[in-house]
C-alpha cells in the first residue's frame, strides 16, 4: 500500500482539529468494524448457548456456562462427516482440474504461435459475458445424458473450464523473458515441459493467489450442488447445512449456528492466513480485467 | 514448414480441455435455451410441446414475473447505492496511513468470502423477531423491531441489509485499488492552489475515480440480478413473492415445478439483460468517464 500523501499538509489546522479527525475517523472506522463483526460474534456465542438461552428477551451475551455439546448435537444431526469428505474432493479436484486446464491455455496463448489464436482468445473472453444461470437447465440436461447426476463427477467437470484464471496466467507467462523459453527449446524441451518446469514454477505466486480464490469460490458453492446432488450421501456441506436448516428436525439455532462454523472455519482459516494476498489479488484482478 | 505444423497441433491439443468444456457446458447451453424457452417440457417426458413464443407471452402477463423483476432491481438500486457511497468513505479513509489501517481493512473485507449459506443462517437469526440480536439494538435507539423475514413490507429490506454486509468489503478494496491509481502530483497542485479537502475530493478524487465508480456500478447491479442463495435460505422468495427474485424464481420454475420451457425463456431474458447493460457500460465509459 501507497504512502500517505493527504496527511501531511504542513501548516493546516491545530494540533487540536488534527486529534479531533483522526478521533472520529476512528470512531467510524470502528463502527463499521463492528457492524461487519457482530454476526460472526453472534454465530460463535449463540453456538455454545443452552437452549433456554437461546430463548430469553433481551438474548444473552455471552453464556454462563459454554455448551460445548452443541457441536457434538450438530455434528450427529446430519452426515456431516460425509459432507465434510464429498467438500473436500470435490473442491480440490476442482481446484487442480482448473489450473491444470488454465495453464495449459494460458502457455498456448502467450508462448505458441498459431494462425487463429487472435480469434479463439477473444472466443474465450466471450465466455466470461455468458452468466452461469442460462446454463442450469441445459447443463442437468447434459449430464443426464452422461449419468452424472449425484456423481463428482457432476459436481466438478462442468466448473472447472476458466477463462479468469486463463487470462491471469496469460499475463503472468506473457511478462516472463522469452529467451528463457527460446533457450529451453535450444536445449530440446517441449512445450509441455516447458509450461511445467518454467512457466508454472515463475508463475508460482500468481498460482497460489488462484488456488485460495478457487477453492474458496468453489467450497462455497451452493446452487449447483443443490441441483445435482439428490441423496444425502453425496452432498456438499453448504447443501447439507440448508437442508439442516429446512427439514424439520428438532434442531435450535445454536446447533444451527455450530454447523454453520463447521462449513465456515475452513474458510475462515484460509481467509485469515492469506488475506493479504487475496484482497490484494482481488484488487489487481479487477483492474486487468 | 514442419515447426510450425508441429506448434499448431500443439497449441490446439493445449487448448483443446478448456474449450472443449467451455463449449459444453457455457456456449451450447445459449442455444439449447433458446431451443427450449420455445417448448413446454417437464425434464422428464421423451416429448417436447412446441409452443411458439407462448413462454415469452406467459412472461408478460405472468404478475410473479413482473414482482420478481421489480424486486431485482429495488435489491440492486438500494444495495448498490448505500454499498457504493459507505464503500467510498471508508476507502477515502483508509487510503491514508493510520493505525491499524491493515486490520480494519481486512476485518471489512471478511465477509467477501464468507460461505453465503452460513451467512444466511447467522443473519436469519440476528432478524429474528423476538429473539433476535437486531432487536435488541433497534430498541436501543427506541424502535420497535418488524417481523422482518414473515413480513411482506420487510422480507426485502431484510435481505438487503445481508446484501450490504457481504459485499461492502468487496467495493471498498476496488475504490482503494482506484485512489491508488491517481497521481500524487495532482494532489500537490490541489494545495498549491489552495483547495480545501471538501473541494479536492470532488473536483478532483471523485472525477478521476469515476472508471472505478462505473465498473463497480455495472459488476454490483449485475451480481445483484444473479442473487440466489441469501434469498434462497433466508425467505424462499416468501412471504407471498415479497422477497422473491428473478434467479430463485428462474430455479423454482425449472427445479421445483418442472416447467423447463417457461424457465429457458426466463433464463434467456436475463442472459439479454445482463449483455445489454454490459454492452451499455463498454459504450457509456467511453463517454462518461474521465480516464
Amino acid at each position: 500500500m501507497r504512502d500517505d500523501r493527504h496527511s501531511r499538509e504542513p501548516g493546516r489546522g491545530t494540533t487540536l482539529s488534527k486529534a479531533l479527525t483522526a478521533l472520529l475517523t476512528h470512531l467510524f472506522l470502528v463502527t463499521v468494524c463492528v457492524a461487519i463483526g457482530l454476526p460472526f460474534f453472534w454465530m460463535v456465542t449463540t453456538s455454545i448457548k443452552s437452549p433456554t438461552e437461546v430463548q430469553v428477551f433481551p438474548p444473552v451475551w455471552w453464556p454462563e456456562t459454554p455448551r460445548f455439546q452443541n457441536f457434538v448435537d450438530a455434528w450427529e444431526s446430519a452426515p456431516f462427516g460425509r459432507f465434510y469428505v464429498n467438500s473436500i474432493i470435490v473442491t480440490c479436484s476442482g481446484v487442480v482440474l482448473e489450473i491444470l486446464i488454465a495453464a495449459l491455455s494460458a502457455y498456448a496463448f502467450a508462448r505458441i504461435r498459431f494462425r487463429f489464436r487472435e480469434v479463439l482468445f477473444i472466443v474465450m473472453l466471450a465466455a466470461m459475458m455468458i452468466p452461469g444461470q442460462i446454463a442450469l437447465i441445459p447443463n442437468y440436461v447434459t449430464l443426464k445424458h452422461l449419468g452424472w447426476i449425484n456423481q463428482y463427477a457432476g459436481l466438478v467437470i462442468p466448473h472447472v473450464s476458466s477463462v479468469f484464471a486463463a487470462f491471469l496466467l496469460r499475463q503472468a507467462i506473457l511478462s516472463m523473458p522469452a529467451d528463457l523459453f527460446d533457450a529451453a527449446h535450444m536445449d530440446g524441451l517441449g512445450h509441455l515441459r516447458c509450461m511445467l518446469r518454467i512457466a508454472l514454477p515463475l508463475a508460482r505466486p500468481v498460482v497460489a493467489t488462484l488456488a485460495l480464490y478457487l477453492f474458496i469460490a468453489k467450497w462455497n458453492d451452493y446452487l449447483w450442488p443443490l441441483i445435482v446432488t439428490n441423496t444425502q450421501n453425496m452432498r456438499t456441506l453448504p447443501v447439507g447445512l440448508s437442508m439442516v436448516q429446512k427439514a424439520e428436525y428438532n434442531i435450535g439455532p445454536e446447533h444451527l449456528m455450530a454447523a454453520s462454523l463447521f462449513v465456515l472455519v475452513p474458510v475462515l482459516v484460509v481467509f485469515f492466513t492469506a488475506q493479504k494476498q487475496l484482497i490484494e489479488g482481488i484488487a489487481a484482478g479487477a483492474l486487468k480485467g | 514448414m514442419r515447426r510450425t505444423r508441429r506448434d499448431a497441433l500443439t497449441f490446439v491439443a493445449f487448448v483443446a480441455p478448456n474449450f472443449l468444456l467451455l463449449a459444453v457446458f457455457t456456449f451450447w447451453p445459449v442455444l439449447y435455451s433458446l431451443y427450449l424457452s420455445f417448448f413446454k417440457w417437464n425434464m422428464i417426458a421423451k416429448r417436447k410441446t412446441f409452443l411458439g413464443l407462448g413462454n415469452y407471452q406467459t412472461m408478460f402477463t405472468d404478475p410473479v414475473f413482473w414482482q420478481v423483476v421489480r424486486n431485482s432491481f429495488a435489491l440492486a438500486g438500494a444495495t448498490v447505492l448505500v454499498t457504493l457511497a459507505i464503500a467510498l468513505l471508508l476507502a477515502v479513509v483508509l487510503n491514508r496511513r493510520i493505525p491499524g489501517r491493515s486490520l480494519y481493512r481486512a476485518v471489512i473485507f471478511s465477509p467477501t468470502f464468507t460461505t453465503s449459506v452460513a451467512v444466511a443462517m447467522v443473519w436469519g437469526w440476528i432478524l429474528e423477531p423476538n429473539y433476535g440480536l437486531l432487536r435488541v439494538i433497534l430498541n436501543w435507539v427506541g424502535l420497535a423491531s418488524p417481523n422482518w423475514l414473515s413480513d411482506v413490507h420487510w422480507s426485502l429490506p431484510g435481505i438487503m441489509i445481508v446484501v450490504i454486509w457481504s459485499g461492502l468489503g468487496y467495493a471498498m478494496v476496488i475504490f482503494l485499488a482506484g485512489l491508488q491509481g491517481i497521481p500524487v502530483e495532482l494532489y500537490d497542485a490541489a494545495r498549491v492552489d489552495g483547495a480545501s479537502a471538501w473541494q479536492t475530493f470532488w473536483k478532483l478524487t471523485f472525477p478521476l475515480l469515476s472508471p472505478t465508480t462505473f465498473f463497480l456500478v455495472v459488476t454490483s447491479v449485475i451480481s445483484a440480478l444473479k442473487a440466489f442463495d441469501v434469498v434462497s435460505i433466508m425467505t424462499d422468495g416468501g412471504p407471498m413473492n415479497s422477497s422473491n427474485v428473478y434467479v430463485l424464481y428462474l430455479y423454482q420454475n425449472a427445479f421445483q415445478w418442472f416447467k423447463a420451457g417457461y424457465a429457458s425463456a426466463l433464463a434467456l431474458v436475463l442472459f439479454v439483460l445482463i449483455m445489454a447493460i454490459t454492452l451499455a457500460q463498454m459504450r457509456l465509459s467511453k463517454r462518461w468517464v474521465h480516464y
